[in-house]
């Protein structure tokens, strides 16, 4: 009798699921796990990773193509002096705790994260703002200092997103925004779910109920978890040399993209010898890219000449600036007094892209008559106090993962101790540019003289190894900016 | 009894201390600030003092170490750097998981170890004493996560019985959770139960050749019984020693074993605050770990006493 009934629940049960209904969960794997959920408070990647346009939305956002689209903002005008922004904003749309999104959060938002106390880790987007004004509930009247050729793009980042008066303080621990997914846990150390936002403003351009990222930091369990099935994908895989395994499992779809991560073995330009440009140069001269790449990322990333990122629309293919020449490179040293040769250094962190990178820096290097000995450091906290504060340093490796971070060598305190003034003004001014054609003219110089004087060596862009179930639609392949946006993705049948 | 715990608890108190102090002390002189980590290298100096200000980073160092201990005294761990949230309530989360996983992995070790070292010991040279030997040596020589790493290629990505790793939490059921730990818990006990084998094969073989053994046999006590009442009571107590002093490797190997297995565990949460250098967390889970070492070699002593009467007599 009771296995009758038994047999009639479980008939009954899988009659109610539809036949063909498409899966509406995700769960994303992410190899380090965000310290809190709140990217207008602190710097790491992972926090905008998980929050960025799925929970939080700002005036403006970046597209999967690195450019700017309206999202809580639907339009704006600017001023034909470039100092006056006015931006009409959606209306109708609520925050996670039923609260009510106007412009005076949006005065809100900014005025906290330009506010002495703040800690917002890119104070630099508000820097040009002057004062912020609410005429009406839809409408937020901006004026700069001085213009700002990137101010509306960076407006698109994490650090700028809207957060209300009633919660930001909270953020961190339980996230409250306008975005189409809501907060629902954080198994620290595990997993944070997320799920949809039923009252979303944008009806229906979700399709997932759930999102689930998951925080492995292995590289053999990432792989582990993707083979049985616990994580649909992994949008930046730790395991390079497994990567190509899953590009021939037709069960994976495994897509090689660029992130904004441009690495490069700094050199530091204010100490003998690299205060000299042609040692600077013989030492790129020296360096076969596309050998490191497949050394280093398993044949994966794009060599790059300067310091801009392939996924900008600015970007420029300066590799044949100062290409693989190991002949060009003896003759440079001999001309600068090194032709016995040269003993250098290089403070190498922990992260495998930058270790491997070492070591073949280290052999490519001795061909050109220079001993590069490898001195192993901890990234970030012994890195940050050795080579970024105190400049202790010969030669260095890092990938710096900031969507348009060229200006960090007109910095004059940055670990570099690069001084070029011409290029100081140069970044400057196109910072300034509004027109998009004269900036973009501007920054493509600015590429061709780092390029030139080589203040450290430029290798190439790091990877962004997606993997993925063949199922699953709508992730992107390249990251113009660091996030992981899972609004437009749904699974086929 | 009652003297002999007390000496041994001021001790405890007197050694926790100098734990607690030591561990500041290192942490003091380790590089690394974190203000600068949260904020990453595009952060202006006025930022970076805000945040520091708002950890309390820019107060005297004796004044912060009284801070941390009057607070431990009141049992208040402090508010996590990274996390923000109190360092309490993070502990309590891990300990879910390391806790359970160290006592099941040790339930393993020592259900496999003292069956297999007595009876390896009963019959010397035989094909189960071979068998055991094969056992340790392969135990001993193969590391904790290298095994983890095994189990996961052949029981979860190959038959699929078990998750790749993860928890779900005890929330969900008791039996996911078992399901989750299970695997790291025995990739964790088996190294530590090869060494547990071999200490009680040879101490169950000394307490054999011992005359009284001789003598008990001689009377007419059969081979099963002399085991059972005789030898297995007296070759615990080197057994027990071992345990006490692997009880700590438990600890110490479910660093590694969490990382494999992805879990949510009280090592993970320490190798990644100190990756951050969350000062306050590291503190708190140096001081966690020692102290229950400190604790579990108190219980050991007082095992001693339990497990060898002459010991309750002198004390």
């Amino acid at each position: 009798m009771t296995k009758r009934l038994l047999t009639a629940a479980l008939l009954l049960a899988v009659s109610v699921i539809p036949a063909h209904a498409a899966k509406t969960s995700l769960v994303v794997g992410m190899p380090i796990e965000p310290p809190g959920l709140d990217p207008t408070v602190a710097a790491p990647v992972a926090i905008r990773e998980v929050t960025w346009v799925n929970l939080y939305e700002g005036l403006v956002r970046i597209d999967k193509a690195g450019k700017v689209q309206p999202l809580l903002a639907k339009s704006w005008e600017i001023a034909p002096d470039g100092l006056t922004y006015t931006f009409r904003l959606q209306e109708g749309v609520k925050f996670h705790d039923g609260s009510t999104f106007d412009s005076a959060d949006v005065k809100f938002a900014f005025d906290r994260a330009r506010d002495p106390k703040s800690t917002n880790a890119q104070k630099q987007i508000f820097a040009p703002i002057s004062s912020i004004e609410t005429p009406d509930p839809a409408t937020v009247v901006i004026r700069l200092k001085e213009t700002s050729g990137n101010f509306l793009y960076y407006l698109g980042w994490g650090d700028a997103v809207i957060v209300a008066p009633e919660t930001a303080a909270n953020n961190a621990a339980n996230p409250v925004g306008t975005g189409p997914f809501k907060f629902k846990s954080w198994t620290r150390g595990d997993r944070v779910e997320l799920t949809r936002n039923a009252d979303y403003w944008q009806k229906d351009k979700t399709k997932l109920d759930t999102v689930t990222f998951r925080f492995i930091s292995d590289a053999q369990a990432q792989v582990a978890a993707l083979r049985a099935g616990d994580v649909d994908a992994f949008p930046n895989l730790g395991a390079s040399e497994l990567f190509a395994e899953f590009q021939k499992d037709a069960r994976f779809k495994a897509v090689a993209g660029n992130t904004e991560g441009e690495t490069v073995a700094g050199l530091n330009s204010a100490k003998k010898p690299f205060d000299d440009v042609r040692v600077r140069r013989a030492l790129m001269h020296a360096v076969d890219r596309k050998t490191l790449i497949e050394g280093a990322y398993s044949g994966f990333g794009q060599p790059i000449g300067s310091f801009f990122s392939p996924n900008n629309p600015a970007f420029v293919d300066t590799t044949n600036v100062v290409p693989y020449d190991v002949e060009k490179a003896k003759a440079l040293l001999k001309e600068a007094g090194y032709g016995d040769g040269l003993s250098i250094t290089i403070k190498s962190p922990q992260m495998a892209y930058a270790s491997r990178s070492a070591e073949l820096l280290s052999a490519m290097l001795s061909e050109a008559g220079v001993e590069l000995k490898i001195i192993p450091t901890e990234f970030p906290a012994k890195w940050i106090e050795e080579v970024f504060k105190a400049k202790d340093y010969d030669m260095t490796i890092v990938s710096h993962t900031e969507p348009l971070d060229i200006d960090i060598f007109a910095r004059d305190s940055y670990y570099f101790n690069y001084k070029n003034e011409k290029f100081k003004a140069l970044v400057a001014e196109a910072a300034k540019t509004t027109d998009e054609k004269a900036r973009f003219a501007k920054y493509a110089e600015a590429q061709k003289i780092l390029a030139e004087d080589v203040p450290a060596l430029f290798l190439f862009q790091l990877p962004k190894l997606g993997v993925w179930n063949a199922k699953v639609q709508g992730l992107w392949e390249n990251s113009p900016i660091p996030s992981n946006d899972v609004t437009e993705v749904s699974w086929t049948e | 009894m009652l003297r002999l715990i007390l000496s041994r608890l001021v001790s405890l108190a007197i050694t926790l201390l100098a734990v607690s102090l030591a561990i500041f002390l290192i942490l003091e002189v380790l590089p690394g600030d974190p203000a600068a980590i949260m904020l990453g290298t595009s952060a202006r100096e006025d930022t970076l003092a805000a945040l520091r200000q708002e950890l309390g980073l820019d107060q005297p160092a004796l004044l912060r170490y009284l801070q941390w201990i009057g607070g431990l005294l009141q049992g208040d761990l402090g508010t996590s750097i990274t996390y923000k949230m109190p360092v309490s309530t993070l502990v309590a989360e891990r300990m879910n998981v390391t806790l359970p996983l160290s006592f099941l992995a040790i339930l393993i070790s020592t259900a496999l170890a003292l069956p297999l070292g007595v009876a390896a010991a009963a019959r010397r040279d035989g094909p189960v004493d071979r068998a055991v030997l094969v056992f340790s040596q392969l135990g001993v020589a193969v590391p904790n996560f290298w095994i983890g790493l095994l189990f996961i290629l052949f029981f979860s990505t190959w038959l699929g019985w078990f998750p790749a790793g993860g928890f779900p939490g005890w929330g969900n059921g008791l039996w996911p959770a078992f399901q989750a730990l299970l695997l790291p818990a025995v990739a964790l006990a088996l190294p530590q139960a090869a060494v547990l084998t071999r200490v009680t094969r040879s101490a169950t073989l000394e307490v054999i050749g011992a005359d009284f053994v001789r003598t008990a046999r001689a009377k007419g006590v059969d081979k099963g019984s002399t085991l059972r009442r005789h030898v297995v009571p007296n070759a615990l107590i080197p057994v027990t020693t071992i345990l006490g002093l692997q009880l700590s490797f438990f600890f110490g190997g479910a660093i590694l074993v969490e990382n494999v297995f992805n879990l949510p565990g009280l090592g993970r949460l320490a190798y990644q605050a100190l990756n951050q250098r969350d000062l306050v967390v590291i503190k708190d889970i140096v001081l966690i770990f020692s102290g229950l070492v400190i604790v579990v070699n108190f219980i050991v002593d007082i095992g001693y006493a339990i497990l060898d009467p002459r010991l309750r007599s002198r004390a």
